[in-house]
């Protein structure tokens, strides 16, 4: 199979193989319009198999916060005529706008429909995110 | 400007600083009187509330300013369904500083991000309640005179009391206390404190308060509710291991401060009020004196 390469846009490397498609929804890339390929259980020499997704774009705008959080192992490389511009590598994010959601029925958010989803990172060692407003822990995502 | 919605937005120096207005304003309360002459406070409880409405109220009019408000959420426009902070945002041209309670956790937080003045948390839910915090540290700075070096014992609903918490986390920013938690199994503190705040803290938990009365300096009561137990028949059995009562006191130090933010129910037998170790009034007296403190920091006046 073979997917061109591209020129200008993202390559996003190193996803754990079967991570690809969350990747694709949180980040909204069917929202896009400009093409994307997902690559799913390539081979690799590190991971055994692993996702790759390029996005043909220039002008895309990628919350990386949200990839670090799903999966800091994760590389992303910005293309620019055809040559890698720039290598990042990913963190887990400080504070994350509208990706987990406070499920406290007693939280404020629930109350009121229009408030943004704030969660802050309260432990690096075991990623524990807490809801900004009431401060309860975010459910642990399934690895 | 700032806020006040949790009581670790307070450094330990300023809370010092408070601590100490707080008790030159108790005793010279004239010098006080027109300190925030001209200013409006704006108290916005969503919920109802007899201490703290008040407290704040009486504290804003000692100050020589006035108050306005509504005392529960029928009469606002939250009725109609108007959003926390589109209220706070009205509110803001109205006055200078605002104290509001609501019944969801994290709706202070909500409110500040779209104030234009300070904004105090008078309680949101079983969250925060920073100003009770600061009552009871001025309670127990005028008791002892410190507020490191002290064995603190805290008892009944250590699981979802919020002044439980709050205090906790202002304490154990002072050096050399030692903390014990007395409750029933279902009511322990929660394990993320332990974990969290009380990871390198000197504390143990234990089932009974007599065991441990002779060594405590502060006792500080909490509401056990019926509602938190699994079934009846554990209530009933648990509920009398935390009520505090004169007999229970016997083995306590004659200089013991007994604390309980208030509202009690049966958790403090009423002979117990009698007893010079019985503080939980001054509290009440003390609470109003921080938040004058609190007010006049916030709004950044000094005198």
């Amino acid at each position: 199979m073979k997917i061109d390469s591209i020129k200008n846009g993202i390559v996003i490397d190193h996803i754990s193989a079967g991570k690809s498609m969350e990747i694709y929804n949180y980040l909204k890339l069917d929202s896009l319009g400009c093409p994307v390929a997902v690559l799913q259980n390539v081979k690799s020499n590190k991971m055994g198999r692993k996702d790759i997704m390029k996005i043909d774009s220039d002008t895309i705008n990628i919350n990386f916060d949200v990839l670090g959080y799903i999966d800091p192992d994760i590389t992303v490389n910005i293309i620019k005529d055809g040559k890698i511009a720039e290598k990042k590598h990913l963190e887990l994010p400080r504070e994350m706008v509208n990706v987990l959601f406070c499920s406290n029925p007693r939280c404020i958010t629930s109350a009121e429909p229009e408030l943004d989803h704030i969660f802050r990172l309260t432990d690096k060692k075991t990623r524990t995110y807490r809801c900004a407003y009431c401060e309860s822990k975010s459910k642990n995502r399934q690895d | 400007m700032r806020h006040l919605l949790d009581i670790t937005d307070l450094s330990v120096s300023e809370i010092d600083a408070l601590l100490k207005k707080a008790e030159d304003i108790y005793k010279n309360p004239s010098a006080y009187r027109e300190s925030l002459k001209g200013k409006k406070l704006a108290t916005l409880f969503f919920e109802p509330s007899t201490r703290t409405r008040l407290s704040f109220e009486a504290a804003m009019w000692e100050l020589g300013g006035c108050v306005l408000g509504f005392s529960s959420a029928d009469c606002s426009s939250a009725a109609k369904g108007e959003s926390v902070m589109d209220t706070v945002k009205t509110v803001s041209f109205y006055a200078d500083i605002i104290a509001m309670r609501h019944p969801k956790e994290g709706a202070p937080q909500a409110a500040a991000a779209k104030s234009g003045v300070p904004v105090i948390n008078a309680g949101d839910g079983g969250h925060n309640h920073p100003t009770q915090t600061l009552a009871d540290l001025m309670t127990v700075k005028q008791e002892k005179g410190r507020l490191g070096g002290l064995t603190i014992g805290m008892c009944g609903d250590l699981k979802f009391g919020r002044t439980v918490h709050s205090l906790l986390h202002a304490m154990i920013r002072y050096p050399d206390n030692k903390f014990v938690f007395i409750s029933p199994e279902e009511l322990k503190i929660p394990e993320y404190l332990k974990q969290g705040i009380l990871k390198n803290a000197d504390f143990r938990e234990c089932k009974s308060m007599t065991e441990v009365m002779p060594e405590l300096d502060i006792l500080y009561m909490t509401r056990v509710q019926r509602e938190r137990f699994f079934n009846e028949a554990d209530y009933i059995r648990l509920k009398d291991s935390y009520v505090l009562t004169p007999e229970k006191l016997q083995t306590a130090k004659s200089d013991l401060s007994v604390l309980h933010p208030l509202p009690r129910v049966n958790e403090i037998s009423r002979v117990v009020d009698d007893d010079p170790r019985a503080c939980y009034f001054k509290q009440v007296e003390y609470g109003k004196y921080m938040r004058m403190a609190l007010m006049m920091k916030l709004l950044g006046v000094e005198k």
